[in-house]
């Protein structure tokens, strides 16, 4: 009784080629369905009434069938801009960080801006998947799986940057305390060390918790492609191999499935081994853009000496993070067949919410700097924040040649997220897509403003150098977002994009007790063994 | 002989008619009510080597079948109390005892410039421990198990459900055991060979 291949009408309504017959329609006034204003109506998280066949369906089919003919043609022009930045790294190593625009003054510039860029960017990915899972937000099953894809492809580019950037790339290894010919070992009470630490932490973890997650959903694609298999021994080969698509598929998600089993006895050891993980991260995550202030913070120079920057840095990435998840999924929703019934305008107003909330974060913490650095009466620190941030150089002849990147920064991160206060606006995707992209080049330019204007005048006028980027300045940051781009299609391309099993755990049918009593009842009677004697 | 075929008990276990061992008996059920309220009924008949296989943790499941709480909490504590202890020895005896330098003229172990390193490496052996921890209690990885031959049983990463008695199991009683999944509501019996 093979089900798979499903039948044709069934793959067609999943596929969307045909108009979907489930007779289900939006309640008039909400939306897709999901935007009911009445709070004591909980919105649905899966629209069109899907089974847990379909969501099984939909998500599988994601890396199953072809994406469409928009997939290649993305794919290879960010293979081919990843390319052109690993030839811009090659191009570093063999000649010198001198290709970049560094000075005596100016030696972190690009680079540094480039690595705190990404990591902020990838601590979406761990508070979606460990915060809110804490906080029992059943609303992130929806993004979590790519959100925390996006977070390690995040780390990887990242990861790029204070590798390359210490000149010698060949040293890097000093930077582990491993034992060297020198006898010496690194020094501990170095934040940058601390740095090394926090990311390479984070990268493991986030990496751990995300194939957790996978192990489930990759036996799910295995079961498939074998049904498949038994049930069509005979299915062509792929070109120029040996191997038949499905017997493939059996064998690497097979493999990486671990051998999973969907037993209820490692489902609950399962269950708990994530939530740990979940409450691990959570600290975790909190501690490393906290760190990655610390590289800034522990140093003397007047705009980076703040003990506001820990929590100022942890807001910002969260809001970095959430900005580039919609920046990616919004396309992808429109693209992918279905996608609108699993990520709602519902999930999409919420993270337009966090995007308000922590955008204000962030602007409360630009504002506090500023008063602190009025009100401490440091010269030093105040000229920092006036004169070479925010007071325009056509306004005064000491003014900042930077005010324009400290402005786009502020319209960015702090007045483009005011249009989510209007209610149509954080519920419109094309709306909220261009706030994330917006937040997002505001994201860079608060790590640039921050690292190159503290750094561009030091204390001695005679030090005082503008920063200008080179072509492979801004090719390798081009590139590391092909990097990134990369990265992401081929995982929409072949993981599965939503959390198969926990979306499924959401579904009005999991629930062994609303089935078959009446209304509510088993959610009232939690789960003791009061049931039973209700017969069925 | 009954509805399988499976005959009664011999000194090797049960035993299918060609001969071959049996691994089992596997009931299908349709919705995660049924299979919760079932699974109920299968703790209290004393079974021990059964389990419930379905798409997605049913809440609550863990009681309806009578398990205990797991350890994993004590593996991760055990990690974390590694990963501490490693890098306080780590970073004292680096830069405490084997190579003490002189930074900003501040003690050389002075502990507060230790806390973020052990923090994280707490972190890293706990996160290690336990995704490990939960794979070697399940006994995975395991790439092959006899339930995998079965096409029925690989629906139940779909969506469907199954309660699995294994032969080995001392309750179990071959045709009895049948006919009681059959009267829990089962949509369909099957014997697993090993």
């Amino acid at each position: 009784m093979s089900h798979i291949p499903p039948d044709q009408l069934s793959a067609d309504r999943l596929t969307g080629r045909v108009p979907d017959a489930s007779g289900w329609l939006p309640e008039p006034g909400t939306g897709d369905g999901s935007l009911s204003d009445d709070p004591a109506v909980r919105a649905p998280l899966v629209l069109n009434n899907r089974s847990v066949h379909e969501i099984t369906e939909i998500v599988c089919g994601y890396c199953e069938k072809s994406p469409g003919r928009w997939w290649l043609p993305l794919f290879g022009l960010s293979a081919t801009i990843a390319g052109v930045g690993q030839l811009m790294i090659l191009y570093l190593i063999i000649t010198g960080v001198g290709v970049w625009g560094l000075t005596n003054q100016v030696d972190w510039a690009w680079d540094i801006t480039n690595f705190v860029f990404w990591i902020g960017i990838g601590h979406a990915g761990t508070l979606i998947s460990a915060i809110l899972c804490l906080f029992k937000q059943k609303w992130r099953t929806a993004v979590n799986r790519s959100a925390e894809a996006m977070t390690i492809f995040a780390v990887i580019c990242a990861g790029i940057f204070p590798g390359i950037h210490v000149g010698r790339v060949w040293m890097a290894w000093f930077l582990a305390p491993v034992p060297n010919s020198n006898v010496i070992w690194p020094n501990f009470r170095s934040p940058l060390l601390w740095d090394v630490f926090a990311v390479s932490t984070y990268a493991t973890v986030s990496l751990l918790f995300w194939f957790m997650g996978l192990i489930p959903d990759l036996a799910t694609l295995r079961d498939r492609a074998d049904l498949r298999l038994r049930a069509n021994p005979h299915q062509a080969r792929l070109p120029f191999t040996p191997f038949k698509p499905d017997q493939l598929r059996v064998y690497i998600y097979g493999l990486l499935a671990l051998g999973w089993r969907n037993s209820s006895r490692h489902w609950m050891r399962y269950e708990k081994a994530y939530i740990l993980l979940a409450g691990l991260s959570t600290p975790l995550v909190l501690s490393v853009h906290s760190i990655v202030s610390f590289d800034f913070a522990t140093s003397i120079l007047p705009g980076w000496h703040t003990t506001i920057f820990p929590p100022y840095f942890v807001a910002g990435a969260v809001f970095g993070g959430f900005a580039m998840v919609l920046f990616l999924l919004i396309p992808a929703r429109e693209l992918f067949p279905n996608m609108k019934d699993l990520l709602t305008l519902r999930h999409l107003e919420n993270m337009s919410k966090i995007l308000l909330l922590t955008g204000m974060l962030v602007g409360f913490a630009y504002a506090m700097e500023f008063f602190i650095a009025w009100y401490g009466g440091n010269d030093f620190e105040y000229s920092v924040f006036a004169f070479n941030r925010a007071l325009p150089i056509w306004l005064h002849e000491d003014g900042a040649p930077y005010w324009w990147a400290y402005w786009t920064m502020i319209s960015c991160n702090v007045l483009s997220p005011q249009v989510f206060w209007v209610k149509a606006l954080r519920r419109n995707p094309l709306v909220i897509w261009i706030v994330a992209l917006l937040v997002t080049i505001g994201m860079w330019f608060e790590r640039f403003v921050i690292i190159v204007t503290s750094l561009h005048r030091a204390f001695l006028p005679s030090e005082w150098h503008m920063f200008y980027p080179t072509w492979v300045d801004i090719l390798t940051f081009v590139g590391s977002c092909g990097i990134f781009l990369t990265l992401f299609l081929l995982f929409m391309r072949f993981l599965p994009m939503f959390p198969i099993a926990e979306i499924k755990a959401i579904l009005p049918e999991a629930d062994p007790h609303g089935h078959g009593h009446g209304h509510g009842n088993g959610h009232d009677n939690g789960h003791g063994n009061g049931h039973e004697s209700e017969g069925h | 002989m009954g509805i399988l075929g499976i005959p009664s008990k011999t000194d090797f276990g049960f035993r299918t008619k060609d001969g071959a061992v049996v691994h089992g008996v596997m009931a299908q059920f349709h919705t995660a009510a049924n299979v919760y309220h079932a699974a109920e009924k299968v703790r209290d008949a004393g079974f021990a080597k059964w389990d419930v296989f379905s798409p997605f943790p049913i809440h609550g499941i863990d009681e309806a079948m009578g398990m205990k709480r797991t350890i994993l909490p004590w593996i991760v504590a055990g990690g974390a109390a590694t990963g501490v202890t490693i890098a306080v020895l780590m970073q004292w005896w680096m830069s405490g005892v084997d190579y003490p330098l002189v930074v900003q003229g501040k003690p050389y172990a002075a502990w507060e410039p230790f806390v973020p390193i052990t923090f994280e490496l707490g972190v890293l052996l706990s996160a290690f421990s336990a995704l490990i921890g939960m794979l070697a209690l399940n006994g995975l990885p395991r790439w092959h198990h006899p339930l995998m031959k079965n096409e029925r049983f690989l629906r139940t990463s779909d969506d469907t459900f199954m309660i699995v008695i294994e032969a080995g199991d001392p309750k179990f009683q071959g045709e009895e055991t049948v006919a009681m999944l059959q009267s829990l509501g089962a949509t369909h019996v099957e014997l697993v060979e090993e």
